[in-house]
């Protein structure tokens, strides 16, 4: 029964990453959104945490929110998938529910 | 009713500092009325929801703290805590709200609301809803 769960703070500012993480079971699928986005970013220091996640679950960062942000794709970590809008409605429907963590 | 969904209202932000802990209550209180299968969850910050003894006479914000003890009377009879969340904060189950239903089931017996889960409970209790609210 895989969840989306989607993450819109950024890392830095609230532990809601870090909530969502410790909550997903293996193979669900994480998308980080407006300033999720930020946990997507190679070098920082969440970014052990995250791809730490990666082992066992399928993560992706919503393009639009990381150009707005200034963000480049170069500096998303490896084996983070970006996603547009269509891609976001797309990881809706083919799980069972959405779970924001605000 | 043939269609009833599993609803789980999941709470992780403190009370008074936001408008997100009393908003919850007030969609759980409405939602109520759908005869649904209704649990809420507290977790993070939620977990200070339930503390017992609120008393804001001097924020002048209404105290909206003696309501959760109505939730049984409106047949919500699962309200799962994170222990770690209690942990992490240095909370016990004796800081929080004493809360009940009566179980029409049981010749309607006191029982307890509060269900004391742990992290990996309450993930799996996540992953068996219909519908998860975030607040």
């Amino acid at each position: 029964m895989p969840t989306l769960h989607t993450v819109n703070k950024s890392p830095f500012e609230r532990t809601t990453l870090d909530s969502c993480l410790a909550h997903a079971l293996p193979g669900s699928a994480v998308l980080l959104i407006e300033d999720g986005i930020y946990g997507a970013i190679d070098g920082t220091s969440a970014a052990g945490r995250v791809k730490e996640a990666l082992s066992n679950l399928s993560i992706y960062v919503l393009g639009p929110d990381l150009k707005a942000r200034g963000m480049r794709e170069d500096q998303v970590i490896d084996g983070i998938r970006i996603v547009d809008y269509a891609g976001f409605v797309d990881l809706a429907t083919e799980n069972d529910r959405v779970q924001s963590w605000l | 009713m043939s269609d009833t969904k599993k609803f789980l209202y999941v709470n992780r932000k403190a009370p008074y500092g936001t408008i997100y802990a009393l908003e919850s209550l007030e969609v759980v209180l409405i939602g109520a009325a759908f005869e649904q299968d209704v649990s809420l969850a507290f977790l993070d910050d939620g977990v200070y929801e339930l503390t017992k003894d609120q008393d804001t006479t001097g924020i002048g914000m209404k105290n909206f703290s003696p309501t959760y003890s109505a939730l049984g009377d409106y047949d919500v009879q699962k309200i799962y805590v994170e222990k770690e969340s209690l942990e992490e904060r240095g909370l016990t189950l004796d800081d929080l709200q004493h809360l009940t239903y009566e179980d029409e089931d049981d010749d309607w017996a006191e029982k307890d609301s509060i269900r004391l889960v742990s992290r990996e409970e309450l993930a799996r209790i996540m992953d068996e809803q219909d519908v998860i609210l975030s607040f």
